[in-house]
């Protein structure tokens, strides 16, 4: 079993990359793109014999305390088979 | 005066932070291993600058859980003095002790020079030796000093007289121009620009020495008697 967590910037919270990549495309011609928010993700390898529920509870556990801070981000947790 | 000054691994202001409290200022200075989970008997601590574990994932977000971070924060809970520097005061805001986040500074460079800033507000331990409204000359060196926190916080922290130096020009973004922050007790306080890089006239500027005059200042009152060191 895997789990991706994503985290990004909470759209309140300005993105000075997302901003720079944004011209950055502009310059390239890109002319369609309105604007580029970065972000991360983790994958992450589940160890044999944990159930889906554990891990939901662990991974959820970690990305709000480790992966991304409250305070500026906002995550995303996916478990995948 | 005894100031405990935390070492991470990837710490690499503490040297600076144990020479200002302890060969400019005059006082006892003794560096605190990540790993203790006890401060000992100091009567304020430094989290000093650097790339605490390398910084990796975010800044402070690993050392928010190391052992003596708990002991920082039972200090802090029972009225000890704690100033966190630039990495430090990434560290303090990971930890919940400050409100707010440093994220990475609208320009995307690491800058580092001298700026200048504004005391807000002397009713604290860490500015009360300043005048309000003194400008002091300072270094930075930082890549993510952009101070943020949501409005409400932001409001709070201006009502209850809360943020301690401002940037007269602002260097990274930061919100309201905000340089440093105390806590609601007032016996914490982060700030990204480095008062101990500005201690001694070899180093361009003394300005930075009136947060530690300050803490000492405290910590004479709370002991009637203690010999006053340097006038």
């Amino acid at each position: 079993m895997k789990a991706r967590v994503f985290v990004s910037l909470k759209s309140t919270v300005l993105d000075p990359q997302g901003q720079t990549v944004c011209s950055a495309l502009h310059g390239l011609g890109h002319q369609g793109i309105a604007s580029v928010r970065q972000g991360k993700f983790f994958d992450i390898a589940i160890a044999d014999g944990v159930t889906r529920e554990q891990a939901q509870r662990e991974i959820e556990t970690i990305a709000h305390e480790v992966l991304a801070n409250p305070v500026i981000e906002e995550y995303q947790v996916e478990l995948l088979d | 005066m005894k100031f405990g000054v935390i070492v991470f691994p990837g710490s690499n202001c503490d040297h600076d932070a144990f020479y200002a409290t302890s060969a400019v200022l005059g006082q006892k200075a003794e560096y605190i291993w990540h790993d203790s989970h006890t401060l000992g008997s100091v009567d304020a601590v430094i989290l000093p600058g650097g790339f605490a574990y390398g910084d990796y994932l975010r800044c402070g977000a690993i050392a928010k859980f190391s052992p003596v971070m708990q002991a920082v924060k039972r200090f802090a809970g029972e009225g000890g003095l704690v100033l966190g520097v630039c990495n430090g005061f990434q560290i303090l805001v990971e930890a919940g002790l400050l409100p707010g986040a440093l994220i990475r500074n609208a320009g995307l460079k690491f800058v580092c020079r001298d700026v200048h800033l504004r005391v807000e507000t002397v009713n604290s331990p860490f500015t009360n030796a300043a005048e309000k409204g003194e400008i002091l000359r300072v270094p930075i060196a930082h890549g993510e000093g952009c101070y943020y926190a949501d409005d409400r916080t932001l409001d709070e922290l201006q009502a209850e007289d809360r943020i301690a130096f401002r940037y007269l020009d602002n260097p990274n973004g930061s919100l309201r121009d905000i340089a440093g922050v105390l806590s609601r007790q007032r016996n914490v306080m982060g700030m990204m620009p480095h008062p101990e890089r500005a201690a001694e006239p070899l180093m361009g500027s003394t300005d930075g020495l009136t947060v530690f005059e300050s803490m000492l200042r405290v910590a004479q009152a709370a002991r009637p008697g203690a010999p006053a060191v340097r006038a």
